[in-house]
């Protein structure tokens, strides 16, 4: 899927020049942020349970009222590195397309409102994480925020035989 | 105030049916499901029309005539037997039953309000 | 959606119900009920169908159900007995019948030569010809003809308020009615004379003048000559009779038409007019009124004053059809005694708001979307989640167990369970519907393959959730096809074996242990191991040199891609093996396995849960992580001695039971929970009995104890994870996860399904 310029096309909000909302956090040292509209809540860490012959970003599941939501650890789903999760960290409860996934991330900053010109399209670079999930850079006072689209946060939903 | 018609019959199809053509036709319409049940729905109804199948679980539509005409409330009402079966010798058990006439199926709506007309007052 | 066309949709499905009905009464007739409750019921099935088809027009469905309704009515009215002779053609109908339902339904087609040739036998058995010719004709004869008149206001008779009726006003204007000339058209002279049992059926003189004021001018004089005085009169008698007259174009046939409801309780004669004397009674108009008048004065007021009420309500539409008709009518009030009856007065009394409420029928079933049933479930399974971490916390807390909290909670505890089990009996239904398609399919099979196959079914009232029952129609479908393809020899071979040529093949389900059990056994050869065994080494399933016993020759059927049959018959065509239908039953959660005696013949046992939605657990823990064991694949639990555990190749461990040696599964191994093998005496074995019988025991670090658990998807929000079945949730909120006792089992003695085989 063209993760660039996509959502300028397909959201509605955009043709009516009107601005969208964001929510932005941190994982390690960077500050990520995905479309309000994408987030059912957002909610403290509580242990999973782990899964068998799961990915490492896979960090298990957890009880949301009833529903058993996967957790994703997201800072190493993006390749920065495993979280070591304490209560400080936040699960992001976001709907990807008809599932609904737990996002493990160090803290949640802000609520962005923006426009489509001030999200910059991703500049060519090598990393398969960045082609893979950022959809464009916004700039906020003076700090970098990469816009990410959660479509590939879940490994497949086909079996493949791990190891 | 619409003429109260009461049907009896077994099958939900004849029982559309039959509240369709009735109620198009500005009747008041109640329906049973067999003969037991129509005599149930007698003891809260008065219609002033009965229209009632034959072959019927429980109790079949001889029995229900003979029920409805044993009842001094309801003995004056007009009973219409709508079946497949016009046989004479069908049609004479029905009337010997206690019958006042009958409907052979299929039926189109001008056929039944024909035939109520001629047995309700 | 257009009413009528609901009304179809309600026929069609209504027709399935018979259909079921019709077949179900046949099968009992066949197996000798011959009770006159299963014949009229099997009668009223084809009956009912024929009604509907008639009124959709749907002839090819009413002339065939018409020539089996005939049959069933010789049977019926007790001419016929319902020998095999007269059943099986029967049957074989009404599965034509169902074609043709659908057909008509889904816009089919039934080859015009079935239908015939059923037809041909079903009257070869009656020996009634062609019934339908002289039926429709009946028919025919009793259609009403459409008027072209303007319908008396029918709907609002009785509450425009009657009119006053007065009998010598209406007698009167009877009087000055003028002769008709005779350059009139022709027309009828009527005598009328009712008898009493006419209006005892609620029949009524003047409804039937106005129905003959349709066809015509009509005349009307009263007979009053035969009126007794009123000590004498049987108020239910009938003393009055008419003489009238209808001028115009109208045939006897119409004539006649409207005494059709009555022709048996009066004595009727009708005559062209002029044809035998305008006076058939011999007295003219003004005689006739004037006897009535004279000898009824008395009388007759008096009767009158009694019974205006009633007269007036039966009599009012005459007074406004008349004056519809270019010549006046003169109706007489309906006679007298009837009018005195006491009917009609209260049925004018009655009340005229609250019918409707009342007439609502005493439904014993409703209808719920499922949506709604499953939202319920989902709800309920919530609570006894919530139930469950309410008891931990309220133990955490240090409540003793006597505490009026901790009581209460029991008390919650056991009302959530009954709520859970009433709601799980929402979803349930009988295996009735699916074991009822089962006898159609054997005759079919049957046919198709030269057998003779009788099929006997029990436990058609065994209950199991809706989705088990949907999802098992397939796989029940192959196993019966199965059964009588490859379990049950031909007739001749049967003879030669010293059985009977017909074969049986029984269909059974049962409650067994909080699982349905259902069995498809035949009567037929067994297993041929041999060959099977071959088969399986041809197409390189199994080694040549693999020792195996009968048990795992026999569930060799179940590898994909093995075929037993030698020459494949137009029936295992179809396309599914035995590994197919193995594979839908365990993602039903259930179990198949085979056992067969030679000679004898083959019982497949078929074991499933009888919800998807919770299920009986063994909750272990294995390197650290709560885990939930389905309690029904669990035989025992052991405490395993470090001397019974042995080393078996690469890794592979073996436990010997009491003399067996048994593959040992360590849970947290296998499922990467632990990276080091458990000490087998450390930790807790559960024996347990998989798929086809064969036997694992799983090594766990300890067991927590028993539950039900409610079931829940990870599927939903994640994917299929392999070793694990489903999720739950546990009182203490997390989930935990459900092993897949058989994949755990495939996989841990590698997970080609033949080597596994091998190496058992």
């Amino acid at each position: 899927m063209n993760v660039l310029g996509m959502t300028q096309m397909s959201d509605p909000l955009t043709h009516a020049g009107m601005g969208r909302e964001l929510i932005s956090f941190r994982i390690g040292s960077q500050e990520f942020c995905v479309d309000i509209m994408d987030v059912r809540e957002i909610r403290g860490w509580t242990p999973a349970t782990a899964l068998p012959q799961a990915p490492p970003f896979v960090r298990g599941v957890i009880n949301l009222r009833g529903a058993v939501l996967p957790i994703v650890d997201l800072g190493s789903r993006l390749g920065l590195g495993q979280a070591d999760p304490t209560a400080r960290h936040v699960i992001i409860v976001a709907q990807v397309q008809n599932q609904i996934v737990g996002l493990l991330v160090d803290a949640v900053s802000d609520i962005l409102t923006v426009t489509d010109d001030m999200i910059q399209p991703t500049p060519d670079v090598a990393s398969e994480m960045v082609r893979n999930f950022v959809r464009g850079l916004l700039a906020i006072d003076g700090r970098m925020v990469s816009f990410i689209s959660l479509d590939r946060v879940l490994p497949e939903k086909d079996l493949e035989v791990a190891a | 105030m619409s003429k109260t018609i009461l049907t009896v019959d077994d099958s939900r199809t004849m029982r559309d049916m039959l509240r369709m053509a009735l109620v198009d036709a500005g009747f008041k319409v109640v329906q049973a499901e067999d003969g037991v049940h129509g005599l149930e729905v007698l003891a809260g109804e008065t219609p002033d029309v009965i229209i009632t199948d034959i072959n019927m679980p429980r109790m079949d539509g001889y029995g229900f005539i003979e029920g409805v005409r044993a009842d001094p409330k309801h003995r004056a009402v007009p009973i219409l037997v709508l079946s497949t079966e016009s046989s004479p010798e069908k049609k004479m058990r029905a009337r010997d039953a206690g019958a006042t006439g009958w409907i052979v199926k299929p039926f189109n709506s001008e056929k039944l309000v024909d035939a109520i007309r001629r047995v309700a007052a | 959606m257009d009413p009528m066309a609901e009304i179809k949709a309600t026929f069609f499905q209504e027709c399935e119900e018979q259909l079921v009905e019709l077949e179900s009464g046949l099968l009992a007739m066949d197996a000798g009920d011959d009770s006159s409750e299963t014949v009229n019921a099997v009668f009223r099935a084809v009956h009912s169908v024929k009604g509907g088809a008639g009124a959709f027009g749907l002839d090819d469905l009413v002339h065939f159900a018409h020539v089996f309704e005939t049959t069933l009515d010789e049977v019926r009215a007790g001419r016929l007995a319902a020998t095999a002779e007269v059943v099986k053609p029967m049957l074989r109908a009404a599965d034509i019948l169902a074609d043709l339902v659908r057909a008509a339904r889904d816009g089919g087609f039934v080859d015009p030569a079935r239908c015939e040739t059923s037809s041909a036998e079903l009257k070869k058995i009656t020996g009634i010809e062609d019934t339908a010719a002289a039926d429709d004709d009946g028919m025919d004869g009793l259609v009403f003809q459409p008027m072209q008149v303007a319908l008396p206001p029918i709907g609002d008779a009785p509450a425009s308020g009657a009119p006053d009726l007065d009998i010598a006003a209406l007698l009167a204007a009877a009087q000055p009615e003028p002769e008709p000339a005779p350059a009139e058209p022709g027309g009828w002279t009527l005598t009328f004379k009712p008898k009493a049992e006419l209006y005892k059926k609620a029949n009524e003189t003047v409804l039937l003048l106005r129905e003959l004021a349709r066809l015509g001018d009509v005349e009307v004089e009263l007979d009053a000559s035969e009126l007794p005085l009123l000590p004498h009169l049987d108020p239910e008698g009938s003393y009055l009779s008419w003489n009238i007259k209808v001028r115009g174009p109208a045939p006897e046939g119409d004539i006649r038409e409207v005494f059709d409801f009555v022709e048996s309780d009066c004595d009727l004669t009708v005559a062209p007019i002029g044809a035998e004397g305008e006076d058939a009674s011999g007295l003219s108009a003004d005689d006739v009124a004037a006897i009535a008048s004279a000898e009824a004065e008395l009388d007759i007021a008096a009767l009158i004053s009694r019974a205006q009420g009633g007269i007036a309500e039966t009599s009012e539409p005459v007074g406004q059809s008349s004056e519809q008709q270019p010549a006046p009518v003169i109706a007489p009030a309906p006679a007298a005694p009837v009018a005195a009856a006491p009917a009609p007065a209260p049925a004018a009394a009655a009340p005229p708001e609250g019918r409707e409420a009342k007439a609502a029928a005493a439904a014993a079933t409703i209808r719920v979307d499922l949506d709604r049933v499953d939202r319920v479930i989902d709800l309920v399974g919530e609570l006894v989640i919530n139930q469950a971490m309410l008891a931990q916390r309220v133990t955490e807390a240090g409540m003793a167990r006597a505490s009026s909290v901790a009581v209460g909670l029991d008390e919650l505890e056991q009302l959530t369970r009954e709520i859970q089990d009433s709601v799980m009996a929402m979803r349930a239904q009988p295996v009735k519907s699916v074991f009822q398609r089962m006898p159609r399919l054997v005759r079919e099979v049957a046919a198709v393959v030269g057998k003779q196959v009788r099929l006997v079914t029990d436990g058609e009232g065994t209950e199991v959730d809706k989705t088990v029952i949907e999802r098992l129609t397939d796989p029940l479908t192959h196993m019966i096809r199965n059964a009588i393809d490859h379990g049950l020899e031909s007739p001749e071979k049967r003879i030669a074996a010293g059985k009977n040529p017909e074969g049986v093949v029984r269909l059974s389900a049962l409650h067994r242990s909080g699982r349905i059990v259902i069995e498809v056994a035949d009567d037929g050869g067994g297993i041929n191991r041999e060959r099977v065994k071959n088969i399986a080494i041809e197409k390189g399933l199994i080694a040549a040199d693999a020792a195996l016993t009968d048990e795992e020759i026999d569930n060799l059927i179940f590898l994909p891609g093995f075929s037993t049959a030698a020459t494949i018959s137009d029936i295992s065509g179809r396309g599914v093996g035995m590994d197919v239908v193995k594979r839908s039953i365990q993602e039903l959660g259930g179990r198949i396995s085979i056992s067969s005696r030679p000679g004898l013949g083959s019982t497949f046992t078929m074991s499933l849960p009888l919800t998807l939605a919770v299920l009986d657990g063994m909750v272990v823990t294995a390197g650290q992580q709560t885990l939930v064991a389905p309690l029904t694949a669990i035989v025992e639990t052991l405490q395993p001695r470090r001397a019974d555990v042995s080393n078996l190749g690469d890794g592979a461990r073996v436990i010997s039971i009491r003399g067996s040696y048994v593959p040992l599964v360590d849970v947290g191994l296998s499922l990467g929970y632990r990276s080091e093998p458990l000490d087998a005496e450390q930790g807790v074995a559960l024996l347990i009995e998989g798929e086809g019988g064969r036997r694992a025991v799983l090594l766990v670090d300890a067991i927590q104890g028993q539950r039900q658990v409610v079931i829940k998807s990870l599927e939903a929000n994640y994917r299929r994870v392999p070793g694990i079945a489903a999720a739950t949730i546990l009182g203490d909120g997390r989930v935990a996860l459900i092993l897949d006792i058989d994949a755990l089992v495939a996989a841990s003695r590698g997970t080609e399904a033949p080597r596994m085989l091998q190496a058992g």
